[in-house]
C-alpha cells in the first residue's frame, strides 16, 4: 500500500475524530449515524462497486445485524459486545445463505431474487411479531447499550464507538481491495468469463464477496441498534436496500471513501432540504439528476478519473 | 514456459478424439479428431463458421462436449469445470483480447499470476518476452494500443505457465510490425516446448511458422498437413483465399 493512500485515509479518520469538537451537537449525532450507515454502504460497495453484484436485498443483511444484536439483548439479556458480534455474524451468515441460491442467477434475475429474499425477511419479522414486536419494533435494553462498561447512549461515547467501527471497517476494506482477492473481485466485475479462463471460480469469488458484504451490513445493523437504541421492521424494507445503492452511486462505486462521501452528501442533503421545504424529495431528485449528468461515476469516481488515478 | 528436465518436444499434449459439441440443439463440432504437440505450432484454418473458435471454447470447457474425449497429456479433462482447466495447464487468449480495462498492465498480469501464487520468477520470464509491456506496467490497459493489448492478453495467459496455449486470431486488426512481433513471441514459445494452437484467418500472417495445419470445414477436420507454402491450393479450397 503506498504511503499516499494510507495517509489520505488516516487523514479522513483524523478529520472525523476532530469533527466532534467542532460541529454542533445535533450534527455530531448526525455524523455518528452517517458513519454507521457508511459502513453499510461500504459493505454494499464491496458487492456492487468491486464485484459487480447489483443486489436489492441488502436490507435483509442490515436487519439481520440489527435483530441479530437486538433480539438476544431483548430476550436473553446479552451484553453490548456479544450483541455486536452476533449481529455481525447474522449479517454474514444470512448473506452467505442467500448468496448460495441467488448467485445461481445473474443480472436482472439476481436483483429480483435478492429483492424477494429481503421481502421474505421483512415479512418474517412481521409474522413472528410475538418475538420481534412486528411493525412497532422495540427499544434495545439499556443493558446491551454499553461496551466495556461505557454507556453507548451518551453523545461522546456513541460518536467514538461509531468512529471506531467505521475506522476498522474502512481500513479492512482498504486492505481487502488492495489484496489479491480484491483484484480478483474487480476482474470478476470486469469480465467474468475471462476471469474463469484464468482459473477463478466465479461462484466462489462472488459468494465470498457477498458474505463479506453481509458482514459489513450486519455490523452496521447491529451498531445502529445498539447506538441509537431501536430495532424495527422498517429497516428491513425495500428503502434500506435502495439507500446503500444510492449512497454508493453518489460517492463513487468502486472507491473506498465513496460510500462515506455519498452517505454524508445524501444524508445532509435530505436533512437540509427537508428543513427548507416540504418538497424536499424534489430537491434530492434534482441533485441526483445533476450528479448523473456531470459525475456519472460518482463524486470520488470523477475525482479519480480526472485528477487522482491512484485513488483506491 | 514450463521448464522440464526432460525434453518433451513432439509429445502430444492435447488430443481430441471424436469430439462433438454445439450450442443447444445446434451441433457445431462433429466427430473432431485433433492433436497439438509440445514444441509445435498447430494452425487451425477454415472459413467463418467452420467451428475454429468453438473448438477452442470446447477445449476450455465453455462449450461442453456432447461426445468424445479431450485429453491433456493423456488425462481426460472433458468433464472438468471451465475454471479448473487453466489450472491443468491450458491457457486461452480469446478473440478481441478482453483485458480488464480499468486495471494497469501490472495488475492484469498479477490477476493471471495469482493462480500461480504470484511467482516472481514467472513474471520476469513473461516480461522478458514483452519488453514493451515492462515499460508500461503502470499504464491502464484500456489506454494501450491494439498491438500492446494483444501482447498483454498473451502475457497474461502466459502467467498461467501453460503447457498448451490457444490463440484465437491474435493478429486481428494489427499492423504488420506488430504481427511480426507476435509471430516472434509465438516462435519463442514453441522453442520453450509449449504446444501452441493458433486459429487464424490471415494465412500469410502465420503460415510460415506453422508446423502443422489443420483445415476445418462445417465443424469437421477436413485435412491435416505439415508446413505449407502460402500459395498451397488448400487455402483457396478451405479458406477461400
Amino acid at each position: 500500500m503506498t504511503a499516499r493512500i494510507l495517509a489520505l485515509h488516516l487523514a479522513v479518520l483524523a478529520a472525523l475524530f476532530a469533527a466532534q469538537f467542532v460541529l454542533p451537537s445535533y450534527h455530531v449525532t448526525s455524523l455518528a449515524r452517517i458513519m454507521v450507515l457508511a459502513v453499510f454502504a461500504m459493505g454494499y460497495n464491496i458487492a456492487f462497486g468491486y464485484t459487480g453484484l447489483l443486489s436489492l436485498g441488502h436490507a435483509l443483511f442490515f436487519a439481520a445485524g440489527m435483530y441479530g444484536a437486538g433480539l438476544p439483548a431483548l430476550h436473553f439479556g446479552v451484553g453490548g459486545g456479544t450483541a455486536l458480534i452476533l449481529g455481525l455474524l447474522a449479517g454474514g451468515a444470512l448473506a452467505g445463505a442467500a448468496g448460495l441460491l441467488a448467485l445461481r442467477t445473474a443480472g436482472v434475475s439476481f436483483m429480483i431474487v435478492t429483492l424477494m429474499f429481503a421481502q421474505a425477511g421483512y415479512l418474517t419479522i412481521l409474522y413472528f411479531a410475538e418475538y420481534t414486536r412486528g411493525n412497532d419494533g422495540f427499544p434495545v435494553p439499556a443493558t446491551a447499550r454499553s461496551l466495556f462498561g461505557f454507556a453507548l447512549s451518551g453523545d461522546r461515547m456513541r460518536y467514538m464507538t461509531a468512529l471506531l467501527l467505521f475506522s476498522a471497517a474502512m481500513l479492512a476494506c482498504l486492505a481487502l481491495v488492495r489484496s489479491r482477492f480484491g483484484r480478483i473481485m474487480v476482474a470478476m466485475r470486469e469480465n467474468e468469463e475471462r476471469s474463469r479462463m484464468l482459473g477463478y471460480n466465479p461462484y466462489a469469488v462472488k459468494l465470498t464477496a457477498l458474505a463479506i458484504s453481509g458482514l459489513y451490513a450486519g455490523l452496521a445493523g447491529a451498531a445502529y441498534a445498539l447506538l441509537f437504541g431501536y430495532a424495527g421492521a422498517s429497516f428491513a424494507g425495500i428503502q434500506y436496500s435502495i439507500l446503500p445503492l444510492l449512497y454508493v452511486l453518489t460517492g463513487g462505486a468502486g472507491t473506498v471513501l465513496g460510500p462515506l462521501v455519498g452517505t454524508a452528501v445524501m444524508f445532509w442533503l435530505t436533512d437540509i432540504a427537508s428543513g427548507l421545504t416540504s418538497a424536499w424529495l424534489m430537491v434530492v431528485g434534482v441533485a441526483l439528476v445533476a450528479l448523473t449528468l456531470f459525475a456519472p461515476r460518482g463524486m470520488l469516481g470523477l475525482i479519480r478519473e480526472r485528477w487522482a488515478k491512484w485513488l483506491p | 514456459m514450463r521448464r522440464c528436465r526432460r525434453p518433451i518436444w513432439g509429445v502430444t499434449m492435447l488430443r481430441l478424439e471424436g469430439v462433438s459439441a454445439g450450442y443447444g440443439p445446434v451441433t457445431v463440432l462433429r466427430d473432431v479428431a485433433f492433436e497439438a504437440r509440445a514444441g509445435e505450432i498447430t494452425c487451425v484454418m477454415g472459413r467463418n463458421g467452420a467451428g475454429k473458435s468453438t473448438l477452442l471454447k470446447c477445449v476450455m470447457g465453455l462449450v461442453p462436449a456432447t461426445a468424445g474425449r479431450i485429453l491433456l497429456d493423456g488425462r481426460d479433462i472433458a468433464a472438468l469445470s471451465a475454471h479448473r482447466i487453466p489450472g491443468e495447464g491450458i491457457a486461452w487468449v480469446p478473440q478481441g483480447r478482453r483485458l480488464f480495462g480499468p486495471m494497469t498492465v501490472a495488475e492484469n498480469l498479477d490477476v493471471g499470476l495469482l493462480v500461480r501464487k504470484g511467482d516472481p520468477a514467472l513474471r520476469e520470464r513473461v516480461l522478458a518476452l514483452f519488453p514493451r509491456l515492462r515499460e508500461r506496467l503502470d499504464q491502464t490497459s484500456a489506454t494501450l494500443s491494439g498491438g500492446e493489448q494483444q501482447m498483454l492478453a498473451i502475457a497474461r495467459a502466459l502467467c498461467l505457465d501453460p503447457r498448451v496455449l490457444l490463440l484465437d486470431e491474435p493478429t486481428e486488426g494489427l499492423q504488420p510490425g506488430m504481427i511480426a512481433l507476435i509471430r516472434e513471441v509465438v516462435t519463442e514459445l514453441r522453442g520453450r516446448g509449449v504446444a501452441v494452437v493458433l486459429v487464424e484467418q490471415r494465412t500469410r500472417a502465420v503460415i510460415r511458422i506453422a508446423d502443422r495445419v489443420v483445415f476445418m470445414e462445417q465443424g469437421r477436420v477436413a485435412e491435416v498437413t505439415g508446413p505449407l507454402s502460402p500459395d498451397a491450393p488448400q487455402f483457396r479450397h478451405y479458406v477461400g483465399l
